[in-house]
């Protein structure tokens, strides 16, 4: 989350982040209503948002990040501040300072045909969710609007819960598969090197959120050994 | 979005499903007490001195708010798609009392999310939910209240959809909630018509309503559109719209996205929702029912808004001339009437939903009041 504890500190964890071999980052915009989120994230949001950060500070610390690092940098945001601040711009601020792509919760490709456009014209990835439960249709939408990579979460529910090594993943990629030559991503409930070596054999990436943030604003000194495992687990 | 799509085919499969169509009908007549009466308030007429006021008596429906109407139907609807448990949020535990009240007579799982600061506010209610077998989560996040909530029972949601009906409160989140739950609730406009025409041979000239997801409202009001029936929606002004403490988006709010939809919204230059203040806990919301704003921005209809105090001074003196204590939400569209009626004449007829009765608000009124109960 941009901004928790500061944007100085989160400048110095996409730094370690990079260091210990991830291979895109993403980074939270704190909104006051994050649906999509669990509480380890939704606290770290409320502290962002008490720290004074916004939409536009977070285009600015990228901008100053992109002096220092060039790796990929995705953005996850709720609409009202994008909308707020102007889609248009957004898409072409966002780019501009160095974003390569953009994950919406709240903004399903049905309702986001212009804004896929904008962001392609502009070079910016649109990246969507889709979920154990999504049906045939929405995986057709969903792969359609997708760019960059496709995003499957693991668990039919919020951020940081727990993940379901049911089997039933394994047959749903390689469904979505059919429908999209773009990689897929697993996150949503992945905390664990198990988890996330599990996960790997299986897709082509790992996402893991809550379980950083927590460890961040828990337990900050074990983060790099943590960072470490998980890097050693999927490779 | 899958959650959706099969809410959307459920409400329009129930819409020409006689079956659901006739255990609606007998529920409505036997269990939830309608039709309503519309009542003459004919001491507040007098009192106010202008146009003939009639209140359309929605504090007399089973749980004493308009929220069973809604509530009933969807648990119902939830039964027929076969979902075991329904979950709901609730800000002043109305919709909630509603909810739990639909789940007990269908004999589903219920658990109903309440921000923990509604749920110090309105202990009452929350017992009443637990006296009928609800679960009430208690949802310390955000502002600890009615959004908050939403966001809760939305969350629970993701993860429990195949077993589970999210029983939406009001004309608001993503679709087809805006148009199931004005459905629900257009009977009161319905009957108000049949009952203006039996009482006065005509159609009223003024409905006036609270608004604050706007389900009574819309209710009401749904059925007369197309007639030349001007209509009013009263938002709550809080301590007053300078003070920014207030839940009146229309005269302070913006377009946003929030919570599945797109409509007016108190928020912040950046897009975060703002805090919201009203005496009454059910108008305490950031954000209003998209169809509103269209019916706003149309013009079709008009939004006033009316401050704690008017609606407290309003909350008395229905109390004294008409022996009706109303809640505290309803007493903000009297608020209105009080400063229309008297410039209106003799002739004008003026309908007033009286959504809910007030006997919830009775010691937040005695404390407000600073008298010890």
């Amino acid at each position: 989350m941009t901004g928790d504890p500061s944007l100085k500190k989160t400048k110095e964890i996409v730094l370690l982040f990079e260091e210990c071999g991830a291979d895109i980052v993403e980074l939270g915009v704190p909104f006051s209503d994050p649906l999509a989120d669990g509480p380890t994230i939704q606290r770290a949001a409320e502290r962002a948002l008490q720290n004074g950060t916004t939409l536009r500070t977070v285009l600015s610390f990228v901008s100053d990040l992109r002096q220092v690092t060039q790796i990929p940098l995705v953005l996850m945001t709720y609409f009202n501040p994008v909308f707020r601040y102007g889609t248009e711009d957004f898409i072409s601020n966002a780019r501009n300072a160095g974003i390569d792509g953009v994950i919406i919760p709240d903004l399903p490709p049905d309702e986001a045909g212009d804004f896929v456009r904008t962001s392609r014209s502009h070079g910016l990835d649109t990246i969507f969710l889709l979920a154990p439960t999504s049906t045939e249709k929405r995986i057709k939408r969903v792969t359609k609007a997708s760019h960059g990579f496709i995003y499957y979460v693991a668990i039919a529910g919020i951020t940081g819960a727990n993940l379901l090594l049911d089997g039933s993943m394994e047959i749903l990629i390689a469904h979505i598969r059919q429908y999209t030559e773009n990689p897929i991503a697993v996150g949503f409930g992945v905390s664990t090197p198990d988890d996330a070596a599990h996960v790997a054999k299986l897709s082509d990436g790992v996402i893991i959120g809550s379980a950083i943030v927590k460890r961040l604003h828990e337990n900050p000194d074990k983060l790099k050994d943590y960072l470490f495992s998980l890097r050693q687990a999927i490779t | 979005m899958p959650a959706l799509e099969e809410l959307e085919e459920a409400f329009f499969h129930s819409l020409r499903d006689k079956n659901f169509q006739l255990q609606l009908t007998h529920l409505q007549k036997t269990y939830i007490g309608r039709p309503t009466p519309l009542y003459f308030a004919e001491r507040l007429t007098e009192h106010l001195g202008g146009a003939k006021i009639y209140l359309k008596r929605e504090d007399l429906a089973h749980t004493g708010a308009h929220k069973i109407n809604n509530a009933v139907a969807q648990v119902l609807l939830a039964k027929m798609m076969g979902k075991k448990r329904v979950i709901a949020e609730t800000g002043a535990g109305q919709h909630g009392v509603a909810t739990a009240t639909g789940a007990a007579l269908f004999g589903l799982d219920c658990e109903i999310y309440m921000g923990t600061e509604d749920m110090e506010r309105q202990v009452l209610n929350v017992f009443r939910m637990k006296l009928l077998g609800a679960k009430v989560t208690e949802v310390p996040t955000g502002s600890r209240t009615l959004k908050d909530a939403i966001n809760e029972a939305l969350r629970d949601w993701t993860s429990s959809v195949r077993t589970t009906h999210y029983v939406m409160g009001t004309v608001f989140g993503p679709h087809p909630f805006p148009v199931m739950v004005r459905h629900f609730q257009s009977v009161i406009g319905r009957e108000t018509k049949r009952q203006i025409l039996a009482a006065e041979g005509r159609l009223p000239d003024y409905l006036i309503a609270c608004v604050g997801g706007g389900s009574n409202a819309m209710g009401l009001f749904y059925a007369f559109l197309a007639d030349a029936v001007e209509m009013i929606g009263v938002e709550a002004g809080g301590k007053g719209i300078e003070t920014g403490e207030h839940a009146a988006r229309f005269a302070g709010g913006s377009i946003g996205v929030f919570q599945g939809c797109k409509s007016y919204l108190l928020q912040d230059n950046n897009g975060n929702v703002l805090g919201t203040h009203s005496v009454s806990a059910g108008l305490d919301y950031a954000s209003i029912g998209p169809e509103h704003s269209f019916l706003k921005d149309s013009g079709r209809v008009r939004y006033a808004y009316a401050t704690d105090d008017e609606a407290l001074a309003a909350f008395e003196l229905l109390s004294k001339t008409d022996g009706i204590i109303p809640a505290l939400e309803s007493a903000h569209a009297l608020a209105e009437v009080g400063k229309r009626a008297p410039a209106l004449s003799q002739n004008t007829l003026m309908v007033v939903n009286l959504s809910g009765r007030g006997d919830k608000d009775v010691q937040h009124v005695a404390r407000i009041k600073g008298i010890k109960l």
